[in-house]
């Protein structure tokens, strides 16, 4: 499929003047700014509504096949829609879980029935989807899950529980890993990988609160719950292969996600427009000279996040250890915002010491994201263990 | 889109630099070369004029190459990396000097010798350690045909080896450039300097009513560029010194063993380990990106690009070389251990040309206004 420059031309000029034009106003509550951060019921709302909105005007999706609800275009339509939502900085689509991963998995692995059944609600966010993954005593070790699936005639009977379920009180589904034997050859052979229908008696998600006194995700409990064995994706035992597909979509590494944005992206230049408004002793904090030394610093570390990829692309230049680069990206990153936020609260004075409130420097929103930039250096493997990692498969240093 | 460029005549550059300095220029070499007079061997000297190193940024019509100092940058590096010392960082950057500021004449004084093979060096700091390099005491009046000159500068690297020195000096209350021959410096102008990286070889060279031809005075007061080459090249030393000091460190963690463990399966060791990995990349990186910045000629993002390289790369270095002596315990107190070398390397680095709180004073208005 070749598409002409005009036709990407124009099409990009359509697509920047509709984010323009159609950027929801300011609510007037505090939005969240990842899928992992929606507490409250309007939170929820104004973000479904908006991921409708865009569905109904195909700007995500539009890769997807067209049978199943997709527009079938080509991916570069896709690719300008999702930049024109970063650059007009609308809110994310809430979906982020459907649209990133599970959806994919279904277009790659799952059955004709399956895609017809699950990719439209998918996009038009009328179903909402979670992930089932970690559980309490296992956080990043994904392996030794140990949430029963016992096979009930044509049904599978579920118990035990998952957490850091994003959603889990709005979700309509759930990818769900759990354990359906614990006699194969080693703990990964007895998982497996479910679809599973959130609203089934016996599973009840409990909202968590988390540091910033918000909710944004449940520990979801499996009582005796009753699925249908035609839920499962892939054959039993086979939740390790699945699930690591899944993850692949995750970090990004395969594509055919849906695209669209699935968080806001907080950069350094927020960091300094913060600094020109906000004040220290009566004085944009800007002009403070240890203020200014440490965004220079910040500077120096984002730029260079940056030009890591690019030079990640010169094989001269990447020898020694060439993973080290793709393999230290999301503690990088996760760090890097978490020192950002950090420092965004020591540019208000005494106002640091505000939270989310309308007194505070821009409603609270920079402590907000100070404490909510701890999903990112905990979730998906700490700092601390990608250290371990890097460490260890980087470096060869011994393991402890 | 910020972009990071390299070409085939760079890779090929890096190709022969790595496996140039790797075998001439082994830990037990360097430690040896140490005691000797010079920075490096006469022979392992003549081998780089050979290989046409001095003449890589001499434009062609003064027998040189013609290419860009971006192209330089992957031999500096792999010589930071083994430590090498050699006048091939001082006499390029006089090849710069003399590009940015000679006129056509002073130009074909002196590019041809050095594109044939002949060291030179700059002159440009003095004794108060002012990095500001227009602010200096340093100064020569203009008596006719003639240039009298009365100076004191220091850590002028590899100068006895220099045919060349480009100096700076006051001139009319204007810094300016000289170019100085070999022949014309008195005895007892160059002595020898104790500085902290024992693989240099620095000298103070101080003149006084040294009577020149005027036409020695170069034209040009272009110190930014001279700057920002010297900001490059030493950026590109200490990005290979952060690899080398990273292998002596990784060497040690995967073979001394303590309580019955290698030490490097301790988290206290390991982390700051893959710290020191990441601020190599992060180095690398920039110090890649201002290289593609300046064969780019992309004036506006030069400076910014060099400073912050540098300001980068100088912390990273100086913690790798800090962690490198303390992750040794016992043996990184005493002078065989290899890290040391590593250390008083990045403490060179780091205060030639300013430190990274320098830069980052002078980048505060680059980035932020």
């Amino acid at each position: 499929m070749s598409t002409s420059q005009a036709e990407i031309a124009e099409f990009e000029e359509q697509t920047d003047r509709w984010f323009a034009e159609n950027k929801p106003a300011n609510p007037g509550f505090i939005l969240p700014e990842t899928f992992m951060e929606v507490g409250t019921d309007q939170q929820f709302e104004f973000l479904r509504n908006w991921q409708q909105k865009v569905y109904e005007n195909g700007y995500v999706g539009m890769s997807w096949p067209k049978e199943y609800g997709g527009l079938g275009m080509d991916q570069v339509f896709q690719d300008i829609a999702t930049k024109a939502m970063a650059k007009h900085r609308v809110p994310f689509l809430p979906n982020t879980i459907g649209l990133n991963w599970a959806g994919p998995l279904i277009l790659a692995m799952g059955t004709e029935a399956e895609k017809s059944h699950y990719i439209k609600g998918i996009l038009s966010a009328e179903d909402i989807w979670c992930q089932g993954f970690s559980e309490p005593d296992h956080g990043s070790d994904l392996g030794s899950a140990q949430c029963k699936a016992v096979k009930d005639g044509d049904e599978y009977v579920i118990n035990g529980s998952k957490i850091w379920t994003s959603l889990g009180s709005y979700a309509k589904y759930m990818i769900l890993i759990a354990r359906t034997s614990t006699d194969g050859p080693n703990k990964y052979a007895g998982l497996s990988f479910f679809l599973a229908p959130m609203d089934a008696a016996g599973i009840e998600p409990r909202p968590i609160k988390k540091l910033t006194g918000e909710y944004g995700f449940c520990q979801t409990f499996f009582n005796d719950a009753r699925i249908p064995a035609s839920c499962m994706m892939g054959k039993e035992g086979e939740g390790w292969k699945v699930a690591m597909a899944t993850l692949m979509f995750e970090r990004g590494a395969t594509g055919g996600q849906a695209g669209g944005l699935s968080m806001m992206d907080l950069s350094i230049d927020d960091i300094v427009e913060l600094a020109r408004r906000a004040k220290r002793n009566g004085k944009p904090a800007i002009e403070d000279p240890h203020v200014r030394e440490q965004l220079v610093d910040l500077i120096t570390e984002a730029r260079g996040n940056g030009y890591m990829s690019a030079r990640e692309k010169v094989p001269a230049l990447a020898t020694d250890w060439p993973s080290a680069v793709s393999m230290s990206g999301k503690l990088r990153a996760t760090e890097l915002k978490r020192r950002m936020c950090q420092f965004a609260i020591s540019l208000q004075g005494a106002n640091g010491a505000r939270f989310v409130s309308p007194d505070a420097v821009d409603g609270g929103l920079w402590q907000r994201s100070y404490l909510n930039a701890f999903s990112g250096t905990i979730g998906g493997g700490t700092s601390q263990i990608q250290h371990n990692i890097i460490g260890e498969r980087v470096l060869g240093l011994p393991k402890g | 889109m910020a972009t990071i460029e390299f070409s085939e005549e760079q890779t090929m550059l890096m190709e022969t630099a790595v496996d140039f300095c790797r075998k001439h220029s082994p830990l037990d070499r360097v430690r040896a070369q140490i005691e000797q007079p010079q920075g490096v061997e006469p022979a392992v000297w003549q081998e780089m004029v050979d290989l046409g190193w001095l003449g890589i940024t001499v434009p062609e019509q003064y027998g040189g190459l013609g290419l860009s100092l971006a192209d330089t940058v992957p031999i500096a590096e792999s010589m930071g990396r083994h430590l090498m010392g050699s006048p091939f960082v001082a006499t390029t950057l006089a090849t710069q000097a003399l590009i940015h500021c000679a006129n056509e004449q002073q130009r074909e004084q002196w590019l041809p010798q050095i594109a044939a093979g002949s060291a030179a060096s700059i002159a440009l700091t003095e004794e108060d350690g002012n990095w500001h390099l227009t602010e200096i005491g340093s100064h020569a009046q203009v008596q006719g045909e003639q240039l009298l000159l009365t100076a004191k500068k220091c850590f002028v690297l590899d100068a006895p080896e220099a045919e060349v020195i480009v100096l700076s000096a006051k001139v009319d209350g204007e810094a300016r450039l000289i170019a100085l021959n070999k022949a014309q410096l008195p005895e007892a102008a160059l002595t020898r300097e104790t500085v902290i990286d024992e693989t240099r070889r620095s000298y103070t060279l101080s003149v006084e009513n040294l009577t020149l031809p005027a036409d020695q005075l170069l034209q040009g007061t272009d110190f930014a560029s001279i700057e920002q080459a010297a900001l490059l090249l030493l950026t590109a030393e200490m990005s290979g010194g952060l690899s080398g000091v990273l292998h002596v460190i990784i060497d040690y963690l995967t073979t001394r063993k303590q309580f019955d463990q290698y030490i490097g399966s301790y988290q206290s060791l390991k982390h700051p380990t893959v710290q020191i990995l990441l601020s190599m990349e992060a180095c690398r990186s920039h110090l890649y990106r201002a290289a593609t910045c300046i064969a780019q000629g992309n004036s506006e993002e030069i400076e910014a690009a060099v400073r912050m390289a540098k300001a980068q790369g100088s912390e990273a270095f100086a913690f790798a070389g800090d962690r490198a002596v303390q992750f040794h315990g016992g043996f990184g107190f005493t002078y065989e251990c290899d890290a040391q070398l590593f250390l008083r390397r990045a403490l060179w680095c780091q205060y030639q040309f300013g430190d990274a709180a320098y830069h980052r004073n002078l980048l505060a208005p680059l980035l932020l206004d």
